[in-house]
């Protein structure tokens, strides 16, 4: 199947996935078009992290069919490379190489992996560096950058490998609430470059002002989803009024 | 110097530093430690590739691999590294060919005595270095792991670039231990007639009972030298790796 920029770019069909006997993801189907901005949101334990990591292969799944750009994810014959190329993502404890440079970190995987020359490399490094605000952090070790900064380092990491989409998989939740800002800043500003992004998050302010869509799940189920503003305002299901009540 | 030494022999009769006189003896002290010399290097490179390769392994997909793996480490860890000497040399050499010697009629085994204790003695400290290794890998994050696979790294490239770098630090002290054991443990090659230093300590005090207290004085003086040269290397190797604001 050929991919065209019509067509969803992330496509999730019914997904199923299991830790065992307990079952995560009960059925779940979202699409998501290229340059949209996707927030899931839902108490912990609902599968939002599962779904996000099964998107770029970490997780198996056991029902349904992933498809990235037209590719399925769970097929045994994918080049897991070709998908590692296009879906970059963020994790909730940055999970930066620590015995790496943040430039080093930003330019390992292109050189290591795409096996780029080192002088495109570093000077694309050393641009994401700066759009992410971190000029003159190029030397410093993730052990001597504050979370805020790190994870911003795990941005640029992420975008060095030109990605089409990049997941973010809660990622200002480990972050003191000074340093949330300047993350969720780094990821406005690639949402309104284009960049279509799926967000697991907890900032409901956030994700009502950069969202396309919204996506609520709760025990392995999409209970509701729509556009921010009907979504916030006039949610119809009772889980989702119950679950909007308690942290609005 | 030697004038003294020679003096020292005829009024203390005990104190014979025979070496320190004489040439033939002082040559064999200086090819002993040459030979330990040669054995301890040889030994500390080929038993970390071993660690190395061996705990690589240890993460392999396929049971078999890991099982020989395993079996391996329960064999050399569990047995006295004197009688794996004594079987490497007199049970396997029988069955290694025999080459032509230098002089043109002798017959000689392909791999000599100081080859097999070479082999022996680095599966030996191989086999201890193999779960040094693994150790150090436990305790690097799963997370990082997954996030240079969602980078597009290969599980041997995670392995090259990340975890091994990462394990190294951890396990440096528990591996500067065993490395100091088996530099110690050269002295067994004594069994299957190795001229290392031990060997040729004994013949000499066999031959000259009055040298025997200041032979055994320098056998131990050298290998407190050696020892020294070895955890002083090791130390400053670690400290050259520290990553700065990194626990370990």
């Amino acid at each position: 199947m050929t991919w065209t920029a019509e067509k969803p770019i992330v496509s999730l069909k019914d997904v199923r996935k299991s830790f065992g006997t307990l079952e995560v993801l009960k059925g779940v189907s979202i699409d998501v078009m290229k340059g949209e901005v996707i927030c899931i949101i839902g108490p912990s334990g609902s599968g939002k992290s599962t779904l996000i990591r099964c998107i770029n292969g970490l997780n198996d799944i056991q029902g349904g069919s992933i498809f990235v750009q037209g590719k399925e994810v769970h097929a045994t014959n994918l080049d897991k490379l070709e998908l590692r190329k296009k879906v970059g993502m963020v994790f909730q404890q940055y999970n930066l190489f620590p015995h790496k440079t943040a430039l080093q970190n930003v330019m390992m995987a292109p050189l290591k992996v795409l096996k780029e020359n080192k002088t495109d490399v570093e000077s694309r490094a050393r641009q994401l560096i700066k759009k992410v605000r971190l000029e003159g952090k190029e030397d410093s070790y993730p052990g001597e950058l504050s979370g805020g900064q790190q994870q911003r380092v795990a941005i640029a990491r992420s975008l060095a490998m030109n990605p089409e989409v990049m997941l973010f998989d809660e990622v200002t939740a480990a972050l003191d609430p000074e340093t949330v800002k300047e993350v969720l800043v780094t990821i406005r500003e690639l949402a309104e470059d284009g960049m279509t992004c799926i967000l697991v998050t907890h900032e409901m302010g956030f994700a009502r002002e950069v969202a396309d869509h919204i996506y609520f799940t709760d025990r392995g189920v999409i209970v509701e989803h729509g556009p921010p503003k009907t979504f916030f305002d006039d949610a119809q299901d009772p889980r989702t009024k119950e679950f909007l009540g308690q942290i609005l | 110097m030697e004038e003294y030494f020679r003096q020292l022999a005829e009024t203390a009769p005990r104190w014979n530093f025979i070496w320190m006189y004489e040439d033939r003896q002082q040559g064999k002290i200086l090819s002993g430690i040459w030979m330990t010399l040669k054995l301890s290097v040889m030994c500390l490179i080929f038993s970390v590739v071993i660690g190395v390769v061996g705990a690589w392994m240890q993460g392999a997909p396929s049971r078999i691999v890991r099982a020989i793996v395993q079996a391996y480490i329960q064999f050399f860890r569990n047995t006295p590294p004197m009688v794996q000497l004594l079987f490497f040399y007199f049970a396997l050499g029988q069955f290694t060919p025999f080459v032509v010697g230098d002089d043109g009629w002798s017959v000689e085994p392909i791999i000599s005595n100081v080859g097999w204790a070479i082999v022996s003695l680095s599966m030996f400290a191989g086999a201890f270095n193999v779960e040094i290794f693994r150790a150090g890998m436990e305790a690097v994050p799963e997370s990082t792991v997954e996030a240079s696979e969602s980078l597009g790294f290969s599980r041997l490239q995670t392995y090259i670039y990340v975890v091994l770098p990462l394990a190294f630090r951890v396990c440096l002290p528990a591996l500067n231990n065993n490395l100091v054991n088996l530099v110690k443990t050269t002295t067994q090659a004594f069994a299957i007639a190795v001229p290392e230093l031990l060997y040729h300590s004994v013949t000499i005090w066999n031959d000259y009972p009055s040298a025997q207290y200041p032979t055994m004085l320098l056998v131990f003086v050298a290998y407190v030298g050696l020892v020294a040269i070895l955890v002083f290397g090791m130390s400053r190797w670690e400290r050259s790796i520290k990553i700065p604001g990194y626990g370990i």
